[in-house]
């Protein structure tokens, strides 16, 4: 028996157990307590209300350009990135690259620790080692120095470049940009009245596409249309809202560019659709617009300013900016001085480049004759695997810099979180080499811009950008390119562009992006080797099919998808997939199209030579289905064959009629603007916390995205044309959904929403089965849930993280309806029009989705309910959708009978 | 029906019906043939709740369900079961009240057919949800959520049917019981035996108050569980017929549903009946003539079915909906057109082999007409519940639904428990029915 002594709890110590578990029972009496400390502000933060967002405006940079966006921050977290309204390089919208960089600040995959070698180190030692080097350099004047770069118009860095340059005479900087885009030039299509697009994807690749998108569709409204010509190789998003569009090799644009140029000045070519087009072009002299693809090569994209030079366009539609961008030295002349073994420390700021360079320029090779190589990026990739050392770069959310907008609009990049893995940035390292003046961002920024008084800096982040900072604009003689002397080239080509999801594979790593169908083909998780229907059919070749792609002696495998559309004996491949060390998100992911690339041929060439390999690859695209086949949930009309009125027929029905008393809400996306730019499917996302699921889950047919972007080809095969249907829950007056769950897990709510109550659901998936216009989603897996901590973060906390299985859908971000209506209850007013907008609808460039209330016949809902081009989708079903689309509207050259 | 030839064997006396019944369950050694398929069975069910205890762990994605095809094995699987587990019912209830005395020798293990049947079905519409777990918000009890369940919703309708269906099959079936159980307590030697036949028996001592009380519910519960032979697979075609999918949204349902299970359910039946009588040598009580009109039923039912067929083509076509016609050109020339062949095969050619009465008398061809006939039904689900989801009104959201290996581990552990709960039954109870047999020996003159 034990003694009491070593036994029994002494009876002070029983008061104490006794009174602590009164007070914790005390405490659990209402909710489970959570396990961890809350901790509370010692002081809090002067504007920070807890549970309201605060924003700010900052600017994204992208291959140097600058992104102006706001960024919404709960308590400290950025969780969701929008245009910027005031910013004349956005007007409010953001791309989906803007909108998803928010995730890429999260990714656990991110660089966290300073490598060397890859072990662990600190930044400390590497400002250690770098003293005898930049010691030696000094002797050297720099002559081992050199510093490659992806495109910069930092002033910032560039001030930081030039002083580094003069401290280190023999130094050299080098840029690389994977995809090279011309920085100086400037197309104002709010003015053109007739534009030609000569294999460009004028909306998505170009720089300023934001602003460009919206100048164009805020003229796709009758009566007054613009009209757009496109010849592109493979069906873009452009080519998708062109009133004319045709089928063209990329090889062949040249002699196309050449016979437009005869034509206008006065040889009228054989082709009538040319023909059409040229006088179609003289009749709009000084408002009509020529672009070029970026990815065909120089000589192109000289004949495109030529042609705009002929029909007096220069300094009307196309603009150039003065001073033309910095040219630094290329990374073919970095390679020749590796090599030469000239280099001794090379520094790579952001770029990758042993993944993204000239496959010709065997830069591995070269870069292994440096003896000292440092690399700052984002992630450890390609590149930082053959450095000596690696530094983790500072997200754009957690750096101060600055960068220039497409109209060279200034911005500053301010940070809204403290570095979550100790990056640096590019001015902080830069600082450190030279070893002189402020190290810290902030003071290097403050520094160019000293000459704002701090009122105007302070101005100038608020507005996130300085007021009249855009680049003058500048005139520029074009000179003629000579012309070719062969016009067409036999055999198959290849045309290299940039991927729409992923760009050259910076944002491998980004799931939102990699699950983002990409426009028209819907393809998620891979790339692909696009071509024609005739072209498949000739060589013998299906879906899936991995094909070798061999030109000049470098070969790829691809597998095969059918593009309708696509140019004949003409086969495109997207950059950005192959990665080796992308993370965990990115690695594997499609095949790698940059051996294909080299530094003559950047965009591809001819002399492709295809060999069937007897391998599959499964693809994993959201829509299998892409022909109309004669039904009309999509529709079009020409401009001169408008419906006379709005259509919204609606059968009787059973149940009774919903009374609304103040607001109705509604919604039109009108079609004629839309181009499959995929920024509302971005903005859903993120808004919504819709979780992503993988490339399996895809292939399932289980994606989860509330808001898809439907392709409905029309038309012959070889040149269809397509209608871009972005489609979400439309919000059904009378909802099949809501007749047939069990439980009353999705009703009518009191302003006309079809409400999705996720934790009433049980997942009979009934809703789904019986929603004619399938949007609906369902957790199969609850991957949502599922994510990492620091992914979680970025979570908004204004919607539920739906678990594993229940049903969910677009909810007209119902959160920002409850936030504005609690505002305006607290000022005693209705919503005003325009005040609130769903997420779709503010990240759309195009201004394709109008949200509002039904209520108010004034409302601009209202009255696009009211015009002609208004229609309901599967309207015959009695649903009576709150969201209706209008019509794509076409305004075709009379003199061209193509459909 | 009531002339022909005899009921059952003449030789038969109301002591050798009795023993040659009991003695599958007291006397005889339990045969091999048992044993193995017993193995067999429970090791399908194992599998079942393997696959059972994977779903709840990793949740409805391990099956091959998704958007657009939101329902797949779970919907097809359950709509057969309970089609199979409507022949019990309609043997012991219609045929009694129509007083159709050749049932007395199939009823039983036909109503015991029902109730597993029913219970592998029920089990689907459990497993199928995203969160089992809060399945009886089905139910209209009395819960502090305050939502009631949604009765405009054919589910709710679902949950009563089938568990009316199953309640009322139950009782039914244990009352029929009562008789046969008071027989083994009093036949049993073994003295566990006796006492739990004593204990399910409930005091039976068939004094004639007994036997009144007895044929007072027996015809009760006849009458009440008439309707529900009709309502139950009614109300399942509702789960379909008020949607509004091409192919679902459809009047000819109900009618077409219930022809259906009634066919499936004596296919199912005579796939039963046959490997019985011929291992405990029951040919004299389950007779030719018991075979043959069940063979009719089948026929007769399944020709509703083709009607169906007929109709459901005929409506699509003539109702000029875009929609409507095309998912009829899908189902017979798209991806799944296999099935609606191979159904039209089962279905609407093999059983018009029953027009002969050679063919009705031939037992193997019978066993293989039954077993076509299973597949036909299984497959006429399929065919039913994908092709109208996979391909509806908007093409851009077309999609494919493939079973994943748990679909089908699933599906066969159902049939593994539907047969492990049979052999238990033909184990341990009478499965004919011996008092009414009895009932049935023709008067010695």
């Amino acid at each position: 028996m034990n003694t009491p002594e070593q036994d029994s709890v002494d009876r002070r110590e029983f008061l104490q157990f006794m009174a602590a578990s009164i007070a914790t029972a005390g405490l659990a009496g209402c909710a489970r307590q959570p396990e961890e400390k809350i901790v509370p502000y010692v002081r809090p933060p002067e504007i920070l209300v807890p549970g309201k967002p605060l924003v700010f405006a900052t600017v994204i940079p992208f291959c140097g350009i600058a992104a102006p966006v706001l960024v919404e921050s709960h308590e400290g977290r950025p969780t969701k990135v929008e245009g910027n309204p005031q910013h004349p390089g956005s007007l409010g919208a953001a791309d989906a690259f803007a909108q998803a960089s928010v995730l890429s600040l999260y990714d656990p995959d991110r660089a966290q620790v300073v490598a060397s070698s890859g072990n662990i180190s600190t930044w400390s030692t590497f400002l250690a080692q770098l003293v005898p080097l930049m010691a030696q350099q000094r002797v050297t004047r720099g002559a081992g120095l050199r510093i490659l770069t992806e495109s910069v118009t930092s002033p910032t860095l560039l001030r930081q470049l030039d002083d580094l340059l003069r401290e280190f005479p023999d130094a050299r900087w080098h840029a690389h940009e994977p995809v090279r885009r011309p920085q100086d030039i400037l197309y104002r299509v709010d003015r053109a009245d007739v534009i030609l697009t000569i294999d460009s994807d004028l909306f998505s690749c170009d720089p300023g596409n934001a602003r460009t998108l919206a100048d164009f569709a805020a003229r796709r409204v009758p009566p007054r249309m613009n009209r757009l010509y496109a010849i592109e190789s493979t069906f873009s998003g452009t080519g998708a809202a062109a009133d004319h569009r045709r089928p063209g090799r990329a090889c062949d644009m040249e002699s196309f560019a050449w016979q437009v140029l005869d034509g206008i000045e006065g040889k009228p070519p054989d082709d009538p659709w040319i023909a059409a087009l040229v006088r179609d072009l003289l009749a709009h002299r000084g408002s009509s617009l020529v672009v070029t693809g970026h990815h065909l090569p120089p000589t192109v994209l000289q004949m495109g300013l030529a042609i705009n030079q002929a029909l007096d366009n220069v300094g009307r539609t196309v603009v150039f900016t003065d001073p033309p961008p910095p040219h630094p030295s290329d990374i073919e002349s970095l390679v020749q001085e590796m090599n030469a073994s000239r280099v001794h420390f090379l520094l790579i700021l952001g770029a990758n480049p042993v993944y993204t360079a000239p496959a010709d320029l065997h830069f591995t090779r070269a870069l292994d004759k440096v003896l000292f190589k440092a690399h700052l990026s984002l992630y450890e990739d390609e590149t930082s695997e053959r450095c000596d050392w690696h530094i983790p770069e500072a997200h754009p959310l957690e750096s101060w810099s600055d960068a220039r907008a497409c109209d060279g609009t200034v911005s500053i990049v301010q940070p809204l979180i403290a570095p979550l893995y100790g990056g640096r940035t590019a001015h902080e390292l830069i600082a450190a080499l030279v070893g002189k003046g402020p190290q810290r961002s902030y003071d290097l920024v403050r520094a160019t811009w000293r000459n704002l008084s701090d009122t105007e800096w302070e101005t100038a982040l608020h507005d996130g950008f300085i007021k009249g900072s855009a680049l003058p604009p500048a005139s520029k003689t074009i000179d003629r390119p000579p012309r070719p002397a062969t016009t067409s080239a036999d055999g198959m080509e290849i045309v290299i562009r940039p991927d729409p999801s992923v760009w050259d594979g910076r944002f491998a790593n980004n799931a939102w992006l990699q699950e983002l169908p990409k426009p028209l083909s819907h393809l998620t998780w891979d790339n692909a080797a696009l071509l024609s229907p005739r072209t498949a059919a000739r060589l013998d070749l299906k879906n899936e099919d991995v094909i070798e792609l061999r030109t000049r002696g470098r070969s790829v495998q691809a597998p095969v998808w059918i593009m309708p559309g696509n140019a004949d004996d003409s086969i495109t491949v997207h950059l950005g997939y192959g990665r080796t060390r992308a993370g965990r998100v990115g690695t594997g992911a499609g095949f790698n199209a940059y051996p294909l690339r080299t530094s003559d041929a950047l965009g591809g060439g001819t002399g492709l030579v295809i060999r069937k390999t007897g391998l599959r690859r499964r693809l994993a695209s959201t829509q299998s289905h892409h022909r109309l086949d004669g039904r009309d949930h999509a529709r079009r009309a020409t401009i001169d064959k408008l419906p006379p009125e709005s259509e919204l027929k609606s059968h009787p029905s059973l149940y009774p009629e919903f009374p609304y008393k103040d607001y109705a809400w509604g919604m039109t996306i009108d079609l004629s603007r839309c181009t499959g730019c995929n920024a509302c499917v971005v903005a859903c996302q993120a808004e919504n916390n819709v979780p992503v699921v993988g490339k399996d889950e895809v292939l399932r047919g289980r994606e989860m995205h509330w808001l898809r972007i439907d392709t409905c080809f029309s038309g012959p095969a070889e040149d269809p044309d397509a209608i871009l249907q972005p489609m979400l829950c439309v919000h059904c007056e009378k909802a099949p959904c809501e007749v047939v769950c069990p439980v009353n897990a999705t009703v009518h709510d009191g302003e006309g929403l079809n409400a999705m109550i996720y934790n009433r659901c049980v997942g009979t998936r009934y809703c789904s089965n019986n929603c004619p216009y399938k949007v609906r989603r369902f957790n199969f897996f609850g991957t949502a849930q599922q994510v990492s901590p620091v992914q979680q973060l970025q979570y908004n906390p204004d919607v539920t993280v739906r678990g594993r299985g229940v049903m969910e859908k677009c909810t007209y971000c119902v959160q920002r309806i409850s936030a504005s209506r609690i505002q305006t209850k607290k000022e005693d007013r209705l919503i005003r029009d325009g005040e609130l907008l769903t997420a779709c609808q503010q990240a759309c460039p195009a201004g394709a989705i109008v949200f509002g209330n039904l209520n108010d016949p004034t409302s601009r809902v209202s009255q696009l309910k009211r015009d002609p081009r208004n229609y309901a989708v599967l309207a015959d079903l009695n649903t009576r959708p709150r969201t209706t689309h209008l019509l794509k509207v076409r305004n075709p050259n009379p003199e061209i009978s193509d459909g | 029906m009531g002339s022909g030839p005899p009921v059952i064997e003449p030789s038969y006396t109301v002591a050798t019906v009795t023993d040659k019944i009991s003695s599958v369950v007291l006397t005889r050694r339990t045969p091999v043939g048992w044993i193995i398929g017993f193995s067999v069975a429970l090791l399908l069910t194992m599998t079942f709740l393997t696959a059972v205890l994977t779903l709840f762990a990793a949740g409805i994605g391990i099956w091959g369900v998704n958007v657009p095809v939101a329902w797949g094995f779970a919907i097809i699987n359950f709509v057969w079961w309970i089609g199979i587990g409507h022949a019990g019912t309609l043997i012991s209830a219609i045929l009694l009240l129509m007083q159709q005395k050749w049932r007395q020798s199939i009823n039983r293990f036909a109503e015991a057919m029902t109730l597993f049947a029913v219970l592998c079905a029920a089990v689907f519409p459990l497993l199928h949800l995203g969160r089992p777990k809060f399945f009886y918000w089905l139910f209209p009890y009395p819960s502090l959520h305050g939502v009631p369940p949604q009765f405009r919703s054919p589910l709710v309708w679902d949950v009563f049917a089938v568990a009316t269906y199953f309640t009322v099959s139950l009782l039914f079936w244990y009352v029929g019981l009562l008789p046969d159980l008071a027989t083994f307590r009093d036949c049993a030697k073994r003295k566990l035996a006796k006492i739990v036949y004593g204990v399910l028996a409930m005091g039976w001592r068939g004094s004639a108050i007994h036997w009144h009380r007895y044929d007072t519910a027996y015809l009760l519960l006849a009458g009440l569980a008439t309707p529900l032979v009709v309502s139950v697979h009614t109300v399942v075609s509702f789960d379909f017929a008020t949607s509004i999918l091409p192919g679902w949204h459809t009047t000819l349902f109900p009618p077409y549903f219930v022809a259906g299970a009634i066919y499936s359910g004596f296919a199912m039946v005579l796939v039963l009946a046959i490997p019985l009588r011929a291992a405990y040598g029951l040919e004299g009580l389950i007779t030719p003539r018991h075979l043959d009109n069940m063979a009719k039923i089948m026929l007769a039912t399944g020709l509703i079915v083709d009607y169906g067929y007929v109709m459901e083509a005929f409506f699509a076509w003539y109702s000029g909906n875009e929609a409507e016609r095309f998912m009829m050109i899908n189902r017979m020339i798209g991806p799944y057109a296999p099935a609606f062949w191979a159904t039209i095969a089962c279905n609407g050619l093999a059983i018009l082999a029953l027009w002969f009465p050679r063919v009705r008398r031939n037992v193997p061809a019978l066993f293989g007409i039954a077993l076509l006939v299973l597949v036909g039904m299984w497959l006429e689900r399929f065919f039913i519940v994908l092709t109208s989801l996979h391909r509806d009104f908007l093409p851009s959201s077309w999609g494919m639904y493939y079973p994943t290996i748990w679909d089908w581990a699933t599906f066969a552990g159902t049939i593994g428990l539907f047969f492990t709960l049979l052999f238990l039954f033909i184990r341990f109870l009478p499965l004919i029915s011996m008092f009414e047999v009895r009932a049935l020996v023709e008067p010695k003159t």
